[in-house]
């Protein structure tokens, strides 16, 4: 049994928020989508895994992770607004089980896209060389990469944040969430929103998905686990909220780490476990609005 | 135990039949008629794999490699005239669909006998099916649970090596070289506590010291949690006790935490398709063990010849270590039906029980309490360097001989049959 | 007609069914998965509650019914008594902590917890199997009323689970036509007004959730005995997710809804998977048809056209 330092707990902490820098970047896609549309969205996962896809191949073909950086989020979000416009928006109206349905027969259909485009194997990864290596972060030594993914995180959320904070955009977007036929009556057409949402959400998906994907092996199921993890972080944040998202995200992560210190084989389930917990004691979530859905 | 234990009048009785003596008796009189009546049509034989999943591309890899050996059965004019025909059925890596699709080509297909599986779950739901209709099936996925008693049944053949062999033979190779305190990262089931168990029992002779188990849920992606420990306690042997995907991002995020540096990181089963899927990056140095790996034609002519086979069949490429399982799976139960001159199971499963063979590795044979196939366990270490085409990914360390020493004995087993 | 008589239209229909089926062990498998959809659409379809957790009552009804078939031994018939029983007491604990919840919270409530049953069966190896599935629950002989019948004769093991199904099915029609099925039905179109008209909301949720965990138990029961394994993914849930799309594809809310949409579901599949490695595709893209073009399911929008003819046949 090895000795518990300090060192090792902090250690252990920063491994958690690098987890739930992922984690949360996916609940705050979730969470807007659900917050503003009503809908929760099944292929959340799926869009996740097409960024990991996109992402790897346009680094391929750009040879430069900033570029796909920028490619990805752009690709996977052209993808999302034309499901909400085709495929979700008919379906506005007709109650939370509809969409939810459609969403996942959309990701079986996007996993099936990337196993025939990309084949059954994935792709193999490697961390872009600029954030190779691991560094001396005090108390241990830590993969650079993992470093960028928590900085790279607190930047978009901040970037969404003053997005809807400060633009007018971000005014209809909150004033929408609360009561959308308010918005509506005050003359502003609602499904340009909506759609904006949608885009938005699945490119934060597809971005995180891309950000993962050093990490991990790429390959077309990689989006089944993630869903439930983002789902438990939502839900554990409060539906539709964003700073819920971003702080159930790091919780989580947080809770996995250290469960994997003292019990490695309870790791998945502590996160079930948590969630469990925090419904039944506070059963909106943590930042959740009582009385949401029924 | 009831199977084995009933199983041997019969096999005596059918022993007597092929030797001859079988128009004699009534039973023998049914036997022959049945036989007749069974060789009007093709030999069946089914094929469930997970050709969707996790494992797909071994499963398919499987598949084409059992194709081959259909082609060259057929080619050579099948048995009797009779030619074979292959019924490959997806199982989608779940136990549930496994046995419902056995239960289709058992009940619907008749087919004569079943080859096939990739993963110890759906082994043992199609074992459990084909025991209960006394249907011969020859698995060809890793696992200790089925050559145990209580699973086991007297048409129950395990053609694939065990986490047993494989662990104690990357065991017997690495653990005197690299130092003596060892940490586990094992995937909690059966699979992954087998390895350590194989891993342990052999450690034992060279006095290794076991600094840690770390048992990782099953299908975890992100290992990262789980390393800063195993960098504190600082071990000389990393063993990595999974499987597949688990495989490889363990591998990849052990390499991004620079944990190779401290520490030589060794699997039971270093996969062909794996080290593919994860890059040479991520495999860089760790050393695993394997049943087939096609750089083996340098040393064997058998191994040789099936890569010319599939590399002709299949525009240069070479087959993989499940994909040659599939080959050597189908070609033994043909050539038992061939040498039995039926296909009954009982008839096939006791030439079975006889048979030595040599399709791709070296001569294998079956232990007769059991049917696992003793057979050469290849370690091999993953290269980034050096590397003549996309093919060479592995160097050769050792071949372990086959040896019946390796395996768990009959009776630990639970086997009260004599072997 | 079909209506007054549903249960007996379904059972005539059920009793012909193998034979229009390629094979036995997909007409067994609608058969349970039908039944399982029956039950979880007495919660979701007639109640309104969507619960994602409900693949731990099949599960539950699964393993118990293989655990006491191979750790102590008990008949068959005694054992699916065991499992069903054991899933209802599973859905009362279960129920009294999600009834608690609301809306999508109620959905996640009820995942988290099947998750804990799911993990508390996954490391229960010695009793489970763990991982590898609990195998063993090999019955290769029935004796009913005297008459010794071989359990592995596909279609002898068809009318015999036929026969759990029915009565499951008559006790689910007799449950919904009873007062008390008015009340739940009042529950999903507005539960503020069915409290406010003197009935007692929660107890009526937990005994329908659990009436509800008791047919999946049963549906779960009968596959240990039709595969003769139990494996860990009857606990997953994916398999809860199952049962929402079976329902929502043949008509939620109808009483053979579910079992269309078991059978269309599984038959897609089958079909699918024998001729496409690419089958995923095929049942996505049918699942997004079905949501957009026919949104009450396939029963849900035959029943519909009927009603329309019948009407239009009516003021003619």
């Amino acid at each position: 049994m090895v000795e518990i330092t300090p060192q090792l707990l902090m250690l252990q902490l920063l491994t958690g928020l690098a987890l739930g820098a992922v984690y949360a970047l996916l609940a705050i896609g979730l969470s807007l989508i659900f917050g503003m549309l009503t809908v929760v969205n099944f292929a959340h996962g799926a869009f996740f895994m097409v960024g990991a896809f996109l992402g790897v191949y346009f680094l391929t073909l750009t040879g430069s992770f900033w570029f796909s950086l920028v490619l990805t989020p752009i690709a996977v979000g052209a993808i999302g607004l034309l499901s909400e416009r085709f495929l979700v928006r008919p379906l506005y109206g007709r109650g939370i089980d509809y969409p939810l349905l459609l969403t996942f027969g959309l990701s079986y259909v996007l996993v099936e896209a990337m196993r025939v485009i990309f084949g059954i194997d994935g792709m193999p990864t490697s961390t872009p060389t600029e954030l190779r290596g691991v560094v001396n972060v005090g108390f241990g030594m830590f993969p650079l990469y993992r470093l960028f993914l928590i900085a790279a995180t607190a930047v978009i959320v901040i970037a969404l944040w003053l997005f809807i904070e400060k633009t007018r955009y971000g005014l209809i977007i909150r004033a929408g969430s609360r009561d959308n036929e308010i918005v509506r009556v005050l003359g502003i057409d609602i499904s340009r929103i909506w759609l904006l949402v949608f885009g938005l959400g699945t490119a934060i998906a597809g971005l995180s998905g891309l950000l993962a994907a050093p990490t991990r092996a790429v390959n077309p199921e990689m989006g089944i686990p993630v869903l439930a993890e983002s789902f438990v972080v939502t839900v554990v944040g409060g539906m539709g909220s964003l700073v819920g998202a971003v702080v159930a995200g790091l919780l989580v992560g947080v809770v996995f780490s250290m469960t994997s210190l003292f019990a490695p084989e309870y790791a998945e389930l502590s996160i079930f476990v948590l969630m469990a917990v925090v419904l039944l004691v506070r059963p909106q979530g943590l930042f959740g609005k009582a009385g949401l859905m029924g | 135990m009831s199977d084995s234990s009933t199983g041997k009048p019969v096999n005596l009785r059918r022993r007597i039949l092929a030797g001859g003596a079988a128009g004699l008796t009534i039973a023998g009189a049914q036997f022959v008629s049945r036989m007749a009546f069974a060789q009007t049509g093709p030999i069946k034989i089914g094929f469930p794999t997970p050709l969707t999943g996790a494992f797909s591309s071994e499963a398919q890899d499987q598949v084409r490699a059992a194709e081959l050996a259909v082609k060259e059965f057929n080619a050579g004019g099948g048995f009797n005239g009779r030619k074979c025909e292959l019924l490959v059925r997806d199982d989608k890596l779940n136990p549930g669909e496994a046995a419902t699709r056995t239960l289709e080509l058992i009940e619907k297909d008749k087919v004569d006998l079943i080859v096939g599986s990739l993963s110890a779950a759906t082994q043992l739901s199609i074992n459990a099916v084909c025991k209960a209709r006394k249907v011969l099936f020859n698995s060809i996925s890793q696992s200790d649970a089925i050559n145990e008693a209580k699973d086991w049944s007297f048409y129950t053949f395990h053609e694939a090596l065990t986490p047993h062999i494989t662990a104690g033979a990357v065991a017997r190779y690495a653990f005197p070289k690299f130092g003596k305190k060892v940490v586990y990262l094992t995937a909690d089931y059966a699979y992954g506590h087998e390895m350590v168990r194989g891993f342990q029992r052999a450690g034992q002779a060279f006095g290794m010291q076991t600094l840690a188990d770390i048992r990782h849920p099953l299908g975890t992606s992100d290992f990262s949690s789980f390393l800063p420990r195993i960098q504190a306690l600082k071990p000389d042997v990393l063993v990595l006790c999974n499987f597949g995907r688990d495989l490889v991002n363990a591998a990849k995020q052990v390499t991004d935490f620079g944990l190779k540096q401290n520490m030589k990181v060794i699997t039971p089963v270093l996969l062909y398709t794996s080290r593919q899927a994860g890059g040479a990056e991520a495999f860089e140095g760790i050393i695993g063990g394997t049943s087939y790996y096609w750089g083996l034609e340098d040393r064997i002519p058998t191994a040789k010849a099936f890569n010319d086979k599939f590399r002709k069949a299949y525009a240069g490429a070479v087959p993989s270590d499940y994909g040659a399982l599939g080959y050597a799976g189908i070609r033994s139960v043909l050539q038992a039906i061939t040498e039995a001159r039926s296909t009954n199971a009982t008839a096939v499963a006791n030439v079975m029980r006889k048979m030595r063979y040599d399709f791709y590795k070296g001569v294998q044979n079956y232990r007769l309490c059991d049917h696992q196939s003793v057979q050469s366990v290849i370690v091999v270490e993953s290269k980034s360097k050096a590397m003549k085409d996309k093919y060479d990914v592995f160097n050769v360390l050792s071949i372990e001989a086959p040896d019946e020493k390796n395996l768990r004995t009959c009776d630990e087993l639970g086997h009260k049959v004599l072997s | 007609m079909i209506a007054k008589h549903r249960v007996a239209s379904v059972l005539v229909f059920l009793l012909l069914f193998p034979l229009i089926m390629p094979y036995e062990a997909l007409a067994l498998n609608i058969l349970i998965f039908g039944l399982y959809a029956v039950g979880f659409n007495l919660l979701f379809g007639y109640t309104g509650l969507l619960s994602f957790g409900h693949a731990a009552f099949f599960g539950v009804g699964s393993y118990l019914t293989g655990i006491t078939i191979v750790h102590f031994g008990l008949p068959w018939w005694l054992a699916i008594v065991a499992g069903t029983l054991a899933s209802g007491v599973a859905g009362l604990l279960i129920g009294f902590l999600a009834i608690r919840t609301r809306g999508i919270y109620f959905s996640m409530v009820t995942l988290a917890l099947g998750q804990i049953v799911y993990y508390a069966f996954y490391k229960a190896e010695r009793w489970t199997g763990g991982e590898n599935g609990l195998r063993g629950v090999t019955v290769e002989q029935i004796n009913v009323f005297g008459l010794t019948r071989d359990f592995v004769n596909p279609l002898t093991k068809y009318y015999v689970l036929y026969v759990f199904v029915a009565l499951a099915l008559w006790l689910v029609s007799r449950i919904l036509a009873s007062p008390f099925g008015a009340v739940i039905e009042s529950i999903r179109e507005n539960e503020n007004r069915t409290a406010a008209c003197g009935y007692n909301v929660a107890r009526a949720k937990l005994l329908i959730f659990t009436l509800s965990a008791v047919i999946c138990g049963l549906a779960g029961a009968l596959r240990a005995l039709h595969l003769s394994i139990v494996p860990i993914d009857s606990l997953h849930y994916l398999l809860s997710g199952q049962a929402v799309m079976m329902c929502l594809l043949g008509g939620m809310g109808t009483f053979f809804g579910p079992f269309v949409g078991a059978a269309v579901f599984l038959y897609l599949e089958d079909v699918a998977t024998s001729f496409t490695t690419h089958w995923m595709a095929i049942v996505g893209v049918v699942f997004m048809i079905f949501v957009l073009f026919f949104p009450k399911g396939i029963w849900g929008t035959l029943v519909q056209q009927w009603q329309r003819r019948a009407s239009s046949v009516e003021t003619k």
